[in-house]
């Protein structure tokens, strides 16, 4: 799966793309493809606050848990409540239907250290040759 | 020795496989200054007839013979032996916890049946497979309520069995958990008065039992909604629960807590037992323990599986809703076995039959002068009754007669002296109860 | 079928439906003994907490159908009584029948834990007696009973600790465990209130010394050690550990899940450990039941004797014995009552039987497991290669090669007639096969479990497929999990009819 080049990317495997001031964030294909299929999704209720490189919400697949990390900080705007019917969605679209929260940033100058589409995409490929080595 | 089945050819023959010359090379990696140098120093060896024989000297020194009128949270019930045949099946009593769904099907099954009793029973939507026993599950469904709510303040009803209280303390210090007791009225039940000003924004649970622990029956409705007024959870424990089968369930409790060693379990001096705890749907991932889901396998055949994991711990770790493990599968399959056998029509029967057998000994005792009923709130199997003496005296001249008394109030309530808890079940033969009643009588026409 | 699967055939087994399913109004299996008093009108009696008509959706089957429900289930379980069970830190040994019958006999399941004591002095000898051989087995001052379980008795253990550093005048906030470690030792952990610190193992599944000493602070409460570890090595350096700990004011608990590699052999109390756990239903004998029930008995030093839970068991004069409820330093209660009596009577009898004959049990434990790995080492890769104790661990780097994962072998080995090895555990060992054959298993046995395992390392060579679409063999093939997670069907319920809460 192409990772957007509009998109930023967290070592973690989030990513995060800004719209008209509201972010949008999810978790990365290398992400769903490493947890299997996910059976659950824990998002934060009406009124959280975000804190960039803190937990906000959690995956889980049947024999494993995945905590989520904030690219950024900022005001929960809206959760994803689709994925709490169909978490599956997260498996087949994770950069698109399988979003996870909508934030208005409190400082979206946090943008900038994080990565793009290329670096990320190297990164990956770095661990996976880790991985069959 | 007949457990171990190897002759001393065969160790000699694997100690020569593995290469090496005695089976002390083995425990090379333990360092030689600590290895023991001599034998334990233990009772034994005894062959099978002598291990019958000194637990059976054991028995014979305790209460064979006697009459007992004792409840409190342990209850003597009828049950088949059919029951005990089931648990006796090597496949089910020598088998492992059913993570290898292909080859545990007998078992899962047995527990969704379990959890589908249990939900029965008590009006819930979900059932887990068991907690240790009732006063951890009744502890566990606190830390549950706290993790749902977020809040730290728990209100207890003085009237909850006061080890069950005892356990909570000892979990609750620890986890940032404040635990007040709300007091009973004068019919036996909770003050909701008291609960009412207690209740702030900052209770995560109300926890109530019925009966309780007077045998008292509460009215849940109106403490479920005083708690959920205030953003709190009612968790209702129950201690008895063939209550049942004559009384309708807690639907009105968020959580409850149940003990289910009154179905087929014996009262085994204390354990084991299996706890329960049942909750509303919603609230399952938050629920603490294993539990067995329906699904399909790859021809679409219907099968059970251990399902929502991701909540215990050898997945979660230091983030699980609990850290238990090892649960009381064996009872929790002899409570199901149990409850299968008695049935809908068996169970009701033997519920009317406690209560009839509970109000005729009540009627009995109220006939001796001076003994009084000491709560006005309905009753299922076991009541208080105050004595115009201690009850300690009265039960020394019962036991002289092989009669165990009923459970003396005093110990745990201070302010409840000549007050008896008195438990008669449907194993209570009518004899028994006039027995216990002529007694007691005795006992208080004595000269003091 | 393969010629190399030399320990079953197929059998059929018999369809079941759920119990609810063959419900049919006015059948029953058991009847009650006619009421001897007065009938009583409940609806009367009882007002509005009156239930009528019994238990909604309650089967109504026949005694011959009950029976017959739960023998065909259990005939779709495997269990120790078919064959070995080499799963890997749970210890499933034989459990023998007498400790069941003795377990149920008049006297003792039939006693009341508020019974007075002078007509329990049998059970409460029993008690005494195991408290003294558990004292013997594991050298240490004091025991509790109480605790119903493993992961109760490392809660009981860690608060003891708490208690005695409270006295100190402070409780501390950390305890160290180990990256190989059970879950249940980090979750106990929080549940006592403290903040759990990972400490990583040595390239030789050891604690690092060195590293330790810089991990011990004032803030330390306890090390948490499972000794043997899950790797089954034994923590050659424990008692300079325990030194460690001590310099600092810290103490050492030892998860004694792997006690069956240690008993009659060497004990934790003379190896510097200052509180551990026994799991009775692992060691010593007791059955599993699918799950439960077990006990974990709590054994300590002096210094954290003052602490244990109530009731403590005491001797009188004249030999009399009686229940300490007033202890005024006490952690509290753990569970109501005393514990899982039933469970520590069959314990105690497990010990009688061998007395101190126990360490031959031991000494086999840890023969079959070198024997085991001795034919299976270079057939499967070993990451660590200390000695092994009662368990080895293999991985599954071998298989990889060819696409065939832990998981897999241990579905495979269900084909074979065996119940699979812990799989994926301990977590330091990626692909991990965690063997435990315990004493209990034969030569015979051994051979055929190894014969088993070659095969499919053979399998895995030549025909991978089949080893991971396994099992072949059994009623159900790969439950769908997922499906079982995303919409969990945790009850039956009536078709037609949407949900029974709230009646």
């Amino acid at each position: 799966m192409a990772y957007p080049t509009e998109y930023r990317y967290t070592k973690e495997h989030e990513w995060i793309v800004v719209k008209d001031g509201i972010a949008t964030i999810g978790i990365t294909d290398y992400a769903q493809h490493e947890l299997g299929d996910v059976v659950f999704v824990e998002l934060p209720k009406a009124g959280a606050k975000l804190a960039a490189g803190k937990i906000f919400g959690s995956v889980e697949s049947v024999k494993a848990v995945s905590e989520i990390f904030a690219p950024a900080s900022g005001d929960l705007v809206k959760a994803n409540a689709a994925l709490q019917e169909k978490p599956e969605t997260l498996n087949t679209d994770p950069h698109g239907a399988g979003w996870l929260v909508k934030v208005k940033l409190t400082n979206p100058a946090e943008l900038s250290s994080l990565l793009d589409a290329a670096a990320y995409e190297a990164f990956i490929a770095e661990k996976q040759k880790e991985a069959s080595s | 020795m007949r457990y171990l089945p190897k002759s001393p050819a065969e160790r000699q023959e694997m100690l020569a496989a593995i290469g090496v010359q005695s089976v002390e090379e083995l425990f090379s990696s333990i360092p030689e200054a600590y290895r023991l140098k001599k034998p334990l120093n233990l009772p034994g060896p005894l062959s099978e007839p002598e291990v019958i024989a000194y637990f059976r000297a054991r028995a014979a020194e305790n209460s064979v013979g006697y009459t007992s009128f004792l409840g409190a949270g342990v209850y003597n019930h009828l049950s088949s032996v059919i029951t005990d045949t089931v648990l006796q099946r090597g496949e089910f009593l020598t088998s492992y916890t059913p993570y290898q769904a292909e080859i545990s099907q007998g078992t899962l099954q047995a527990i969704f049946e379990f959890q589908t009793l249990m939900c029965q029973l008590t009006g819930q939507e979900v059932a887990n497979a068991s907690m240790y026993d009732g006063s951890t599950a009744t502890t566990e469904a606190v830390l549950m309520a706290e993790r749902l709510t977020g809040k730290r303040r728990v209100l207890v009803a003085r009237s909850l069995h006061p080890e069950y209280r005892e356990v909570l303390k000892t979990y609750a210090k620890n986890s940032g958990l404040s635990v007040e007791e709300i007091a009973y009225t004068a019919a036996g039940t909770v003050d909701a008065k008291g609960l009412q000003s207690a209740l702030r924004g900052d209770v995560c649970a109300v926890v109530v039992q019925s009966p309780n622990f007077f045998g008292a029956m509460e009215s849940l409705g109106p403490l479920a909604e005083a708690a959920h007024t205030s953003g709190a959870l009612l968790v209702t424990a129950i201690t008895e629960g063939v209550s049942l089968g004559v009384m309708k369930p807690p639907a009105e409790a968020d959580i409850v807590a149940m003990e289910a060693q009154s179905f087929g379990l014996a009262p085994s001096y204390g354990g084991p037992f299996a706890g329960v705890i049942a909750a509303k749907e919603k609230f399952v991932r938050q629920m603490p323990g294993r539990l067995a889901g329906q699904t399909v396998d790859l021809d679409g055949r219907r099968g059970f599986v251990l399902t929502l994991a991701t909540r215990e711990q050898h997945i979660r770790r230091e983030k699980a809703t609990s850290n238990i493990c090892t649960n009381q599968a064996l009872c929790a399959l002899a409570a199901t076995v149990h409850l299968t056998l008695l049935g809908k029509e068996g169970l009701r029967e033997m519920a009317e039959q406690n209560l009839a057998k509970a109000q005729f000994a009540l009627k009995e005792l109220q006939t001796i002068p001076g003994v009084k009923r000491t709560f006005a709130a309905p009753f299922f199997d076991e009541f208080v009754v105050e004595l115009p003496r201690s009850v300690k005296m009265v039960n020394a001249e019962l036991l002289k007669e092989k009669i165990i008394g009923p459970f003396v109030l005093g110990s745990a309530y201070p302010e409840l002296t000549k007050h008896a808890l008195v438990c008669v079940t449907e194993t209570t033969t009518r004899a028994e109860i006039e027995r216990m009643v002529a007694a007691v009588k005795r006992a208080l026409e004595q000269p003091l | 079928m393969n010629d190399n699967i030399k320990k079953v055939l197929r059998h059929p087994t018999q369809s079941e439906g759920l119990i609810f399913e063959k419900s049919s109004p006015g059948k029953r299996a058991f009847d009650l003994p006619p009421l001897d008093v007065p009938a009583v009108d409940a609806a009367k009696a009882l007002g509005e907490f009156h239930r009528r008509g019994g238990v909604e959706g309650f089967p109504e089957v026949s005694e011959i159908e009950v029976l017959r429900h739960f023998t065909r289930l259990s005939t779709w379980n495997y269990a120790i009584d078919l064959g070995m069970y080499p799963l890997g830190s749970c210890t499933m040994k034989y459990n023998p029948r007498v400790n069941e019958f003795v377990a149920r006999l008049a006297g003792l399941a039939t006693e009341h834990p508020y019974q007075p004591q002078e007509l329990s002095q049998g059970c409460l000898k029993i008690l005494q007696l195991l408290e003294k051989c558990l004292l013997e087995i594991t050298g240490m001052d004091a025991v509790t009973l109480q605790p119903a379980a493993g992961a109760q008795g490392e809660l009981t253990g860690i608060l003891l600790i708490r208690a005695h550093h409270e006295k100190l005048g402070n409780p501390r906030k950390t305890v160290l465990i180990p990256d190989s470690a059970h879950g249940t030792n980090p979750a106990t952990a929080i549940i006592a209130g403290y903040q759990v610190q990972n400490i990583k193992s040595s390239d030789e599944g050891q604690i690092d010394i060195a590293h330790l000493e810089e991990q011990v602070t004032g803030d330390v409460a306890a090390l948490m050690l499972t000794n043997p570890s899950t790797l089954g090595i034994f923590e050659q350096r424990i008692a300079e550990i325990a030194n460690v700990l001590h310099a600092k004011g810290a103490l050492l608990y030892m998860d004694g899940a792997n006690m069956n590699a240690l008993t009659g052999v060497t004990r934790p109390g003379d190896l510097g450990v200052d509180v551990m756990h026994l799991n009775l239903h692992k060691t010593f004998s007791t059955p599993h039941g699918g799950g439960g029930p077990g006990a974990g008995p709590v054994a300590t030093k002096k210094i954290l004797e003052p602490y244990l839970p109530v009731p403590v068991l005491v001797e009188k004069e004249g030999g009399r014995l009686a229940l300490d409820y007033h202890r005024k330093e006490s952690i509290g209660r753990v569970r109501a009552f005393g514990g899982n009596f039933g469970v520590l009577v069959r314990a105690l009898a497990y010990i009688l039987a061998y007395g101190p004959g126990v360490r031959q049990a031991t000494e086999d434990a840890v023969l079959n497991a070198n024997y085991i790995r001795k034919h299976l080492e270079g057939v499967f890769d070993l990451p660590y290669t200390r000695p092994s104790m009662h368990e080895v661990v293999f991985s599954d780097a071998l298989q990889k090669k060819h696409g065939v994962n832990t998981m897999d072998i241990a579905k495979r080995l269900i084909d074979y007639g065996f119940h699979p090895y812990t799989t994926a555990f301990p977590l330091i060992v990626p692909g991990a096969l965690m063997i435990e054959p315990t004493e209990s298993e034969s030569k015979e046995e051994c051979d055929l479990f190894i014969d088993a395992m070659k095969s499919i390392a053979r399998e895995a060579e030549s025909n991978p497929e089949v080893v991971k679409t396994a099992p072949h063999t059994t009623r159900v093939r790969r439950l769908d999990e997922v499906g079982a997670a995303r919409k969990p069907v945790l009850r039956w319920k009536p078709s037609g009819k949407k949900s029974e809460a709230g009646d």
